[in-house]
């Protein structure tokens, strides 16, 4: 199709298609996707609007590098099986960055209409691309090179793990996943909610994975199950990928902080996404009864809006975000914060919990918290958040859930003590590579970064991929 | 899937069963568990490692019925499968030779304190075994834990067997006879954790405990597991689960152990509706 019939003028004309969403007051009762999606028609439209700029900065924006201009052409020329193989080139897992990504920060920020008008809604039309390929039992695998005998392991089964997967299979190697838990896809299947990121998603871009050779190994804990050194010179593997993600949930360190009804953001999510509680007693594992009861969430990521709308979601009366700062520094993703705010998520800002009371028998009953004011900037270049001097109160609550970020998991460093880590237990790596100090081993998402995106990671996959190829052949790697 | 090469009762509701698990069979050491999913909507729970064979690549559990997922468990039958299990987790238990080792093991905590028993006879220890039930019926291991002592006791509640009394009343005895004891191994219900604590406070013979806080993991991941011991939070599945008995905040222990009591009963009552009805296999 020809797409000069339109003007510049006139695509600009068009309005950013909004994504129809479920209505707030009926998707607070359950557990299905936020989003609803792009129909075919608002897709091509949104397409329309990209005025496919010569030298197109949004790709520059991308962590993964998609061919952006192009695919969103093959969109407004209505080729959307087109369209997602050419995201494929460069993503694997275009359904899930789709939704998961923090576009607005990213390609979508660089976007040359961002300035004078809104952008181009890149993140809704990778998901549209992905959907309807996979609705329309098109999915498309990618071409894979000739086998170089060659052997990866990869650690973990999280974005990072994946992408990396996905690029080794691609040049040829014969590569096998270590994961740790039961279900393969790591922070997507037991971190992020079902609301956000449907698992059966998840499964699907798997099986993608599995069909181009790569094998998979649950339940295997890399560091206690096997040795990195186990698997390199017992089980011949060439190289080893790294991709475990942070490891330890953080805690403040304030009193109470051990009664039950306190929970670690990861727990209460891993609970109630790859646990699946919300169906108890239908699957066995519990989950704190939030109906009509009151909880807190401190902190202000992603991770935090997730556990405080699954909250709400499990019937909480009254649930709030506790963050010590102001909304502006908050780092989630707008979009989520709006969402939680339309699902009726109370914000209490500039506020810090300073110490957890509970009851007799135990059982959290309040927090204890003191407001803020925002000082000078601090390392993050961020106002730092200082305590008002006498502005305690107790904030009566059943349940909270501790959302401030994690640490690292010692046991790669307990069991491959030549691997050098930071002073935070990250591991140090050749930003270049992914190389770190132990010779074919790479790293690369939230062990090396501390707690990032999935895109993030994905691109640190695809880095030690290229650069494990590399090494293992010689060769310079580009299949596509 | 894993397959169950054998599943048999060693007293009333308490099973041993042994699981095809090669690489866990090869690694395992003394104090480690695993993490056991028995169905595929099951609890992913938390059980040491009673034995392993690396030859024939299986690793054994001694599982009592308590709530609904070890009630599931132990209706398993030899040549039945276990949906997930992930190990070996935990740290090793410390081992070295101490000189004269107790090791206590309550009602099916005998289980977990039988491979570490044989670990300090291997590594040289003079090793005593207190091995403590309610009832005779209740003694598991009973020739397990002699074939590795040195000195064998065993201890009942109700007298029916051996010693009449709790297995602290048998330790300070051997304490009061002057035996000198350079290490105790304690492993069983809290309450009698606590108390092995208690009495060897005094004397400060070094004294450790494998305590079992709810997991969901398994690997550190979700902090579920923290206890508190010597006034700091740690996470019992890979900081743990032995600690020194003198530092665990014992109290907190079994108040989180509380967390899901009332969803507990349900599960347990459903299961065994069911179990009534006979709609299970």
């Amino acid at each position: 199709m020809d797409l000069k019939p339109i003007t510049t003028k006139e695509r600009l004309a068009i309005p950013r298609q909004t994504m129809p969403a479920q209505d707030p007051a009926e998707r607070v009762h359950n557990f299905n996707e936020v989003n609803l999606g792009y129909t075919p028609e608002m897709a091509q439209k949104e397409a329309m609007r990209c005025i496919q700029c010569k030298d197109p900065i949004c790709i520059k924006g991308c962590p993964v590098n998609i061919k952006i201009d192009k695919f969103i052409k093959l969109i407004a020329e209505g080729n959307f099986l087109g369209a997602a193989k050419k995201i494929k080139e460069d993503n694997i897992l275009p359904a899930i960055c789709g939704r998961v990504c923090p576009q607005e920060d990213q390609c979508e920020k660089v976007c040359v209409l961002t300035k004078k008008y809104t952008p181009v809604a890149i993140g809704n039309l990778e998901r549209f691309a992905a959907d309807y390929e996979r609705e329309h039992g098109h999915i498309e695998l990618p071409e894979v090179q000739a086998a170089t005998g060659k052997k990866v392991a990869v650690i973990g089964s999280g974005p990072a793990g994946l992408s990396c997967a996905n690029d080794l299979a691609r040049f040829g190697h014969s590569v096998t996943v270590f994961e740790a838990l039961h279900e393969l896809g790591g922070v997507l299947m037991y971190g992020i909610p079902e609301f956000r990121l449907p698992k059966d998603i998840v499964k699907i871009e798997i099986e993608g994975l599995k069909k181009i050779g790569v094998e998979f190994v649950a339940n295997t804990v890399v560091g206690r199950s096997v040795t990195i050194d186990e698997l390199m010179n017992e089980e011949h593997f060439d190289a080893v990928f790294i991709g475990v993600g942070a490891g330890l949930p953080w805690f403040m360190g304030i009193p109470g902080e051990n009664l039950l009804g306190v929970y670690a953001a990861n727990e209460f999510l891993t609970r109630v996404n790859l646990m699946q509680s919300y169906t108890f007693p239908e699957n066995d594992t519990p989950v704190f009864n939030c109906k009509g009861k009151n909880i807190a969430v401190f902190g202000g990521g992603n991770t935090a809006m997730d556990a405080v709308r699954t909250a709400k979601r499990l019937g909480a009366e009254h649930a709030y975000i506790v963050y010590r700062r102001s909304e502006a520094e908050m780092p989630a993703r707008a979009e989520e914060i709006h969402n939680a705010k339309e699902e009726g998520i109370e914000f209490l800002l500039l506020m810090n919990p300073v110490e957890f009371i509970g009851n007799e028998q135990q059982w959290l009953t309040g927090v204890k918290c003191i407001r803020m004011e925002l000082g000078e900037p601090d390392d993050s270049g961020r106002r730092k958040p200082v305590p008002i001097k006498g502005s305690e109160f107790v904030l009566p609550v059943d349940m909270a859930v501790v959302s401030i970020g994690n640490g690292s998991n010692p046991l790669i460093k307990q069991t491959t003590p030549e691997i050098e880590v930071s002073r935070r237990d990250t591991i140090v790596v050749d930003i270049n590579t992914m190389a770190t100090s132990k010779e074919n081993v790479y790293a690369g998402g939230d062990i090396v970064t501390g707690g990032a995106t999935v895109i993030l990671a994905m691109g640190a996959g695809r880095t030690a991929a290229k650069a494990i190829h590399e090494q293992l052949t010689g060769q310079s790697s580009d299949p596509r | 899937m894993y397959n169950i090469v054998s599943a048999i009762f060693l007293a009333e509701n308490i099973k041993k069963i042994e699981i095809q698990a090669p690489r866990i069979a090869k690694k395992r050491k003394a104090g480690q568990f695993v993490m056991i999913r028995a169905g595929e909507h099951g609890e992913r729970i938390p059980l040491t490692i009673a034995g392993s064979d690396p030859e024939k690549g299986t690793i054994t559990i001694i599982v009592q019925g308590m709530g609904k997922s070890t009630r599931e468990l132990n209706l398993k039958e030899t040549g039945d499968t276990i949906h997930d299990i992930v190990g070996p987790l935990g740290t090793p238990s410390h081992i070295e030779k101490f000189g004269t080792a107790v090791s206590i093991g309550g009602g099916v905590g005998t289980a977990i304190a039988y491979p570490t028993a044989v670990a300090l006879k291997e590594a040289g220890n003079y090793v005593i075994t207190i091995n403590g039930a309610r009832t005779r019926d209740l003694v598991i291991l009973e020739d397990e834990m002699k074939a590795v002592s040195d000195e064998a006791y065993i201890t009942t509640d109700d007298g029916s067997y051996g010693f009449h009394g709790f297995v602290t009343q048998k330790l300070q005895e051997l304490i009061d006879s002057g035996k000198p004891i350079d290490y105790v191994l304690a492993i069983g219900p809290i309450p009698m954790m606590k108390a092995v604590a208690e009495v060897t406070r005094p004397y400060g013979i070094p004294t450790v405990v494998s305590l079992n806080p709810v997991m969901v993991d398994g690997t550190g991941m979700c902090g579920g597991c923290r206890v508190t011991v010597d006034n700091e939070t740690r996470f019992a599945c890979v900081d743990g689960p032995e600690f020194d008995a003198h530092k665990v905040d014992f109290k907190n222990l079994s108040d989180r152990n509380r967390m899901y009591l009332p969803e507990e009963k349900q599960s347990v009552e459903a299961f065994s509706h069911k179990c009534h009805l006979g709609q299970l296999h």
